[in-house]
């Protein structure tokens, strides 16, 4: 299951019903039930399943998610090679 | 593409890898239960990218896999018939019931058609009046408010043309299953990221708690996979067994609210039989009383079949981790992706199917009679 | 190791006990008994893959197999009264019929075209055989033949000669071509697919996926909206320019059904050898990848009509690539990996995160999926 993709609202058919809308992924575009995001708005990103949106992106978790992914990175230029790392440490000690 | 790219970076994702690798002191084991997650793990070469201390374990995530051979078997039984439109997703045209499978049923002249959406399958019985239309309704928790949807939108629009085939399971039962079974040997969960979109995450700190293990909802993209397996190993090394939610822009505590309405207005929870696993208490869901007249299985009386496993497959244990594919007696040999014996060898993300591709890649682990040096094993990179 | 993944590959079962002894001759394996499983066509027989290859392997080979058939190139080349002929033949079953960027006509013109030059031939005349479903509209049929005929103009090909067929209404998709082609190959030129050679560059000639997008994207029950057009377009002149580089090209094929990775597993079938692609050099479009995406497609099983993956000396791999970069048809050219010692018979694929993924015959046709 679960093959579900971000894909942005261009245009939403108030009088469908149930609620659709055309989604864009990228340049392809498709039609979906948002009856299950019915406050949604145009220009956000949401997830679609098999023609329906179940959920919407959140930009700020996104971009928090991405900021930890690259302070990891920081961390072993600042404390040095992570291999040198994991074997000076005891065992249940981390660097964080 | 956004929300895409941004979670395939390589730099990023060798940076997760080692800090994996600075974590992991000593082996674990953990089990994804979601197709689409080990889909993403065996596309992009995931789990070869491990530090050899972390094992994954591919789960029984994907509803192809799974759905018992008794539906599959009903599902030929009923898209054979002449006055039927029988629509499904492709993924389970190859699926093998007793002795064919849908596309056999196709060519022998049975209406079948591969449908993207639930909706279409609604159309196709508002244009065909005279016909019935049967949707063989499979998957997880992220695809039963489509499911519910179309079946709502049928009563609604009066059409009594239009069933579905129900055969819906559920995730926190399976993890329950796996959980208790002998020899059990995962550690902790990655959890399938969009049955958490749409269901929330309260159905897991009981399970997290009881079984002591962590339970990280995950997203798919490599960046998302990583950071799952990276906040389990964490919390397994330092003795913790929480639920953490990795996946935090696209899955919210609560879940989808309406979704989770519909759900359980259109459907009630039911045992079901996991193909190869066994009867798993409260792990489905069937049309409620309310939309009975809208199920298939009671509409077109399919319940006179009977049902055979070949005896020789071990799917099941493969699905709860307890075997590898390559200790299966058939793996390779009687059971490939071309001749598949059960599920996990039809579906390309079942574990059997996986195990066959990398096998014939890097020649190991070698079967009876070879004669590979160990030095060809695993040349990866 | 070759035995055990050459045994795999062609889908032979063997008692266990044989299974990692006896090594597998494919030039004399032909199954005696009845297609296993398969007692009825399915419609994987017709998807370019495993299945196709079973069908021939199985049905059509042991019936009037040769040395010629059994080079399974795109085009059959041999020689007839001292000219060395290339000759091809293909069905068009396009549905549907009228796609963005072409229709059936064009598809039966370039295919049969390309079939030919992925040989090194100079293509010269075609037939055209058309299957029509009685009550079809004859202003469809007029267009599918003005169709072929400006494809035809643009290739530079004569259709000689034709033949047409009506059948009772219900028993087709409304118009079926079969097309068959003959053409000179010029002397010193040997492009089959057993000449790749390890060390060899992989090149393809442009973007990949387009054709099969455009066409699922019109497809009743699909539908979606993207700015794709199917690349169909005759390949000729490019493997000309091509030739006059080096006329020691290796292979050449056009991955049509089944797509990059159905030619590729082919090829190193044929040969013997590896491929080994590199995933962040494979030119997938956006469009291509997102449409792809959200129906659980992979682009390197999605078909092309103008594209051709070319096995060409190290050597000279740049000298050809700035040609094919310098023609109109080859704009997009780039090398995207390479023929190795390694894994004989089978295709791997580098993932962009430094990993490995093997890239199997497709078995039949790829479905949408939710998994």
């Amino acid at each position: 299951m679960c093959l579900a993709v971000p894909g942005k609202v261009v245009s939403i058919d108030h009088r469908a019903d149930p609620l659709t809308g055309l989604i864009d992924f990228g340049g392809v575009q498709k039609q979906a039930c948002l009856e299950y995001l019915p406050d949604v708005r145009v220009g956000e990103y949401v997830i679609v399943h098999v023609g329906f949106a179940l959920q919407r992106l959140d930009e700020e978790s996104a971009r928090a998610s991405l900021e930890l992914f690259e302070q990891l990175g920081l961390l072993e230029e600042e404390f040095g090679d992570a291999w040198e790392q994991a074997a000076r440490q005891e065992s249940g000690s981390e660097v964080q | 593409m956004k929300y895409i790219d941004e979670f395939n970076d390589p730099d990023l994702a060798r940076r997760l890898l080692d800090e994996i690798r600075a974590t992991a002191t000593r082996p674990w084991a953990l089990m994804e239960v979601c197709g689409g997650q080990t889909h993403s793990i065996i596309r992009h070469g995931i789990d070869q990218l491990l530090p050899e201390q972390v094992e994954l374990i591919h789960g029984p995530g994907c509803p192809v896999c799974v759905t018992p051979l008794d539906v599959i078997d009903k599902a030929l039984e009923i898209a054979a018939r002449p006055d039927i439109i029988f629509c499904s997703f492709g993924d389970m045209l190859r699926v093998p019931g007793t002795d064919r499978d849908l596309f056999r049923v196709k060519s022998e002249g049975g209406d079948v058609r591969v449908v993207y959406s639930p909706l279409d399958a609604l159309e196709l019985a508002r244009k065909n009046p005279g016909r019935q239309v049967v949707f063989f309704a499979i998957g997880f928790e992220t695809t039963a408010p489509a499911n519910a949807m179309a079946v709502h939108q049928a009563r609604r629009l009066g059409l009594t043309n239009f069933s579905l085939l129900v055969s819906h399971v559920r995730v926190p039962p399976a993890i329950e299953a796996i959980m208790t079974a002998p020899a059990c040997r995962v550690q902790g969960f990655l959890a399938a990221g969009h049955v958490c979109s749409v269901m929330g995450t309260a159905e897991y700190p009981d399970l997290a708690e009881k079984h002591r293990v962590p339970i990280v909802v995950t997203g798919f993209e490599p960046l998302d996979i990583l950071e799952g397996i990276r906040r389990a190993v964490h919390q397994l090394e330092r003795g913790e067994h929480r639920v953490d939610n990795a996946y935090a822009r696209a899955v919210r505590d609560h879940g989808n609210p309406a979704a989770q309405r519909m759900i359980e207005e259109v459907f009630e929870v039911t045992d079901r039989n996991w193909r190869g696993i066994g009867r798993i208490p409260a792990s489905g869901w069937r049309l409620s009383e309310a939309f009975r007249d809208h199920d298939a299985e009671h509409r077109f009386d399919v319940t006179d079949i009977r049902t055979e496993e070949p005896a020789v497959c071990r799917a099941g244990e493969v699905l709860q981790g307890l075997i590898k594919p390559t200790e299966c007696e058939a793996f390779g040999k009687a059971c490939t992706p071309r001749t598949p014996l059960g599920a996990t060898m039809v579906s390309s993300e079942g574990a059997c199917a996986a195990y066959y591709l990398y096998r014939r890649m890097s020649g190991g682990p070698a079967p009876r009679g070879s004669r590979i040096p160990q030095e060809e094993m695993n040349p990866v990179g | 190791m070759a035995d055990l993944a050459t045994e795999a590959a062609l889908g032979a079962t063997k008692a266990p006990a044989d299974a990692a002894e006896a090594p597998v001759d494919p030039a004399s394996w032909t199954c005696p008994a009845p297609l296993r499983d398969q007692p009825v066509v399915v419609m994987g027989h017709g998807g370019g893959g495993a299945l196709s290859a079973e069908l021939i392997e199985q049905v059509f080979a042991p019936a009037y197999g040769n040395p010629t058939l059994a080079t399974m190139a795109d085009s059959a080349v041999f020689e007839l009264g001292g000219a060395r002929l290339a000759f091809s033949t293909d069905s068009y079953v396009v549905r549907p019929l009228f796609f963005p960027g072409g229709c059936l006509g064009d598809l039966a013109v370039n295919g049969t075209v390309n079939d030919l030059a992925m040989s090194g031939a100079r293509p010269a005349y075609l037939s055209t055989a058309f299957v029509l479903e009685e009550g079809v509209e004859m202003a469809v049929v007029g267009r599918i033949a003005r169709a072929i005929g400006s494809a035809a103009e643009a290739a530079e090909v004569t259709v000689a000669t034709g033949d047409t067929k009506v059948v009772e209404s219900g028993h087709g998709d409304g118009v079926y071509v079969t097309t068959a082609g003959v053409g000179l190959v010029p002397d010193g030129v040997d492009i089959r697919p057993q000449r790749a050679r390890p060390g060899d560059a992989v090149i393809v000639s442009g973007p990949i996926g387009l054709h099969g997008v455009a066409i699922m994207s019109v497809r009743e029950g699909l539908e979606f909206g993207v700015e794709i057009a199917s690349d169909t377009a005759p390949l000729a002149g490019l493997v000309a320019a091509m030739l006059a580089v080096t006329k020691d090209v290796h292979v050449l094929r056009d991955p049509t059904r089944g797509g990059l990775g159905a030619s590729l597993n082919e090829i190193a079938r044929a040969s013997g050898t590896g491929v080994r692609l590199r995933e962040r050099a494979l030119p997938v479009p956006d469009e291509v990848a997102n449409a792809c995406g959200f129906l659980g497609l992979d682009p390197l099983y999605v078909a092309n009509e103008g594209r051709l993956v070319a096995f060409v000396p190290r050597d000279r791999a740049e000298a050809v690539l700035a040609a094919m970069r310098a023609h109109p048809h080859g704009a997009g050219a780039t090398v995207i990996g390479s023929c190795v010692e390694e894994h004989p018979g089978m295709v791997v694929v580098a993932t962009g995160l430094g990993g490995t993924r093997v890239l199997d015959l497709p078995l039949g046709e790829q479905l949408p999926r939710i998994c």
